[in-house]
């Protein structure tokens, strides 16, 4: 394979996935911490598309695409909750969502 | 002799292209991390995006790459930049204030993620890592992916519908308008 090796890809996959957990972790907008889960999602699928490359092997690409599927589910599922929690008037911000908290 | 310079000549081409691409990854990641305006923010994944399909053309990847531009660059950053629009993007600066405890835990709780995955890469790269299979030219191609979806993961491909089916319900459910009597 040309280029660098498989272990770069994989470091590379990790440190976007910590900068992602990273910013869910620290922003308290919403449609920020969408944004950082979908970048989380998708250092998961260099890391699998870089496995599947490394194996000679077409299963990791189907686990990606699926991967992706879920992640446009998932963004979907969490945009219409915004915007159902902004029609209740309510302040976009994790820390002011507290009606469920026991 | 030729055909040696050629190669280490297509090597240092995709290192150099590894490389831009890397870095306009980590850069666009950050950039959408730290970006106040939540519209800025979801920009910066588009180059995010791009930068990952760039890499998965290297890795051979070729459908999944065209599909990631097409199903997130130009479908799910697209419905992102309408619900920021509706909602009227509110610019929330992450570091206001100076940093807090919570932005502090959540540096060093990234940065142990980051440190111990790359620790056991960096075991591993030496034997398991190191070896790298020979593809022909058809790994990655949409005919290949479309045989492998609809032999051995017929299951996956099936329930992939039912979820985006599920998904496309509920998401017209949560945004739709409610009753009256449910309003509040």
């Amino acid at each position: 394979m040309l280029g660098p090796g498989i272990a770069s890809y994989l470091i590379l996959s990790v440190v976007l996935f910590a900068t992602g957990a990273f910013g869910v972790l620290i922003r308290r907008s919403p449609l920020i911490i969408l944004l950082a889960l979908e970048i989380m999602l998708n250092a998961g699928n260099l890391a699998l598309i870089a496995f599947a490359r490394q194996q000679g092997d077409g299963d990791g690409q189907i686990f990606a695409l699926t991967v992706m599927v879920v992640a446009a589910a998932e963004a979907v599922l969490g945009l219409g909750l915004i915007v159902a929690v902004s029609r209740k008037r309510v302040e976009l911000d994790v820390d002011a969502l507290t009606s469920l908290k026991g | 002799m030729d055909l040696v310079l050629a190669a280490s000549a297509a090597n240092i081409l995709v290192w150099i292209v590894w490389i831009v691409a890397a870095l306009a990854l980590l850069a666009s990641g950050i950039a959408v991390v730290l970006f106040a305006n939540p519209f800025y923010s979801a920009l910066a994944l588009i180059g995010n995006l791009a930068s990952l399909a760039v890499l998965y053309l290297l890795l051979d990847a070729e459908f999944v790459a065209a599909a990631q531009v097409l199903v997130y660059a130009g479908a799910v950053v697209v419905m992102f930049l309408f619900v920021i629009a509706y909602l009227g993007g509110r610019a929330d600066a992450p570091w206001a204030g100076g940093p807090t405890l919570q932005s502090v835990a959540a540096v060093a709780a990234a940065a142990a993620i980051a440190l111990e995955v790359v620790v056991v890469i960096a075991l591993k790269a030496d034997d398991a890592l190191s070896t790298t299979a020979d593809v022909g030219e058809s790994f990655g191609s949409p005919a290949e992916i479309g045989m492998l979806f609809l032999s051995d993961h017929l299951l996956a491909f099936e329930v992939t519908s039912i979820v985006l089916l599920v998904a496309a319900v509920g998401g017209v459910i949560l945004g739709g308008s409610m009753p009256k009597e449910q309003e509040d």
